[in-house]
């Protein structure tokens, strides 16, 4: 039964994202405001114009676990802010927990580089595995945010506790963050040590909101249509086994 | 170009299949899902290698160009050489690879955790300068009755009511209740994020 229904869900889901994609729109979806994407998409263009570096910290989540999805929407947003802020004096770096991820990091910044039309300034090292355990990660990503004149710190992708030593190093270094973690516990570390913390599903929102391309619009408003259906069986489903029917 | 179509084909034909064979209950689809997955297993692990080997070379050019605090690349090389002899001289159940382990790498992480106590109180007593808004003011107050239900005095043991019914229903109700909801938003966006690589939409391995 179980996976009756996990076969409808993804099935409704993909056909939805199809859709949405596939919708030839007069003018581009409008979505509210997010301050932490606002300050991002301002940091950006100021690392480009003061010839700073922006230090992209995508986590230790690996593809072949559950938490890999926060990776692949962190690898989405590194191929947005590494196009816009590649022709910088000082390219994006990027740091990453996990092997198979710090080498898509390499590929889709070399993406971003080639999309920018500079693809000869792309240096390979700039995509780092900095750890393989959480607390190894944390210490060496807390060095670079430290030592290569990063103006700000984008903290987005599968992170645990350990995160908060990577926000107050930034803190330090009087660098801009904006952090969204996949797990609530470095949700609740971040809502406490980050300035303009993003909270839940909004890290998966993050290439919508930095990006142009029409199927990350579509991801985040079919999201959207499944959220309000999950509310309302949700409500159903209390309301029946109020009513004892269920 | 042609790698890169061929890259994305295999990508989209392997996800598709592990992805019916985990949601449709055909037999026959069981070894075959089981076989990708520990390729998949593979890779990852050879890929642990090539991020080593990255490491590897981020550092010594660190040294090569005397960068700032270079020194710290060096020592990080030779820890890095030496462990590595030591593993594969004397396996990695080894005397000394424990001793290693004993002795260097637990002690520093537990520092480090140690050292995140420190930061976590610190930043939660910044937060209300940092953002004076009712979330915070939530935030503080939540955080402050959870410590006082969790703790025991001397003498008295727990405190009275904040034991007994104000954790539970913090800890059973409102955290758990709070956390589903989250962990329902980061569902469907893992779903949509899931989606949207399986349909080439996004292309992380073939460059785009």
């Amino acid at each position: 039964m179980n996976q009756i229904i996990a076969l409808a869900l993804v099935l409704f889901a993909a056909l939805l994202l199809l859709a949405l994609s596939l919708r030839k729109r007069k003018s581009p979806a409008a979505f509210r405001e997010i301050a932490a994407f606002a300050r991002l998409r301002r940091a950006a263009g100021l690392a480009v114009e003061d010839g700073t570096r922006l230090h992209v910290s995508i986590g230790r989540g690996s593809l072949l676990s559950p938490r890999g999805a926060a990776s692949l929407s962190a690898l989405a947003l590194l191929r947005q802010v590494g196009e816009q802020t590649s022709t910088s004096d000082r390219p994006p770096v990027v740091t990453s927990g996990d092997p198979a991820v710090a080498a898509l990091s390499q590929d889709t910044l070399q993406a971003a580089y080639q999309a920018a039309g500079v693809a000869e300034l792309f240096q390979p090292n700039s995509g780092k595995l900095s750890g393989l355990t959480p607390f190894s990660y944390a210490a060496s990503a807390m060095d670079v945010a430290r030592q290569e004149y990063v103006s700000t710190n984008v903290l987005v992708g599968d992170f645990g506790s350990e995160v908060a030593l990577l926000t107050e190093a930034s803190e330090r270094e009087h660098a801009t963050i904006v952090a969204a973690a996949a797990d609530p516990s470095a949700q609740a570390v971040l809502f406490a040590s980050a300035a303009e913390p993003l909270v839940g599903e909004e890290l998966f929102a993050a290439p919508a909101y930095m990006g142009a391309d029409p199927s990350h619009r579509a991801s985040l408003q079919a999201q959207d249509v499944m959220r309000w259906l999950l509310i309302l069986g949700l409500l159903v489903a209390a309301a029946l086994k109020m009513a004892g029917a269920l | 170009m042609k790698g890169k179509l061929v890259a994305t084909a295999i990508a989209i034909a392997v996800g598709l299949f592990i992805l019916v064979g985990t949601l449709l209950p055909f037999q026959i689809l069981v070894p075959v899902r089981l076989e990708l997955l520990h390729w998949a297993v593979i890779i990852s692990s050879a890929a642990v290698l090539v991020g080593i080997a990255n490491l590897l070379n981020v550092h010594m050019q660190k040294v090569r160009r005397r960068e700032k605090n270079s020194a710290y690349s060096a020592i990080l090389i030779l820890s890095m050489s030496l462990t590595l002899a030591l593993g594969v001289l004397f396996g990695p159940n080894g005397g000394w690879m424990q001793m290693a382990f004993e002795g260097i790498i637990f002690p520093v992480e537990a520092a480090l955790m140690a050292l995140l106590a420190v930061t976590l109180i610190y930043a939660s007593v910044r937060l209300l300068r940092r953002r004076t808004d009712i979330m915070s003011i939530v935030f503080i107050a939540t955080a402050a009755l959870t410590i006082f239900a969790s703790i025991s005095l001397p003498f008295l043991g727990e405190i009275p009511i904040f034991g007994d019914v104000i954790h539970p229903w913090l800890t059973s109700t409102l955290a758990a209740g709070g956390a589903r909801g989250l962990l329902l938003g980061v569902a469907l966006g893992a779903l949509t994020t899931g989606l949207r690589a399986l349909f080439a939409f996004d292309r992380p391995f073939g460059g785009k």
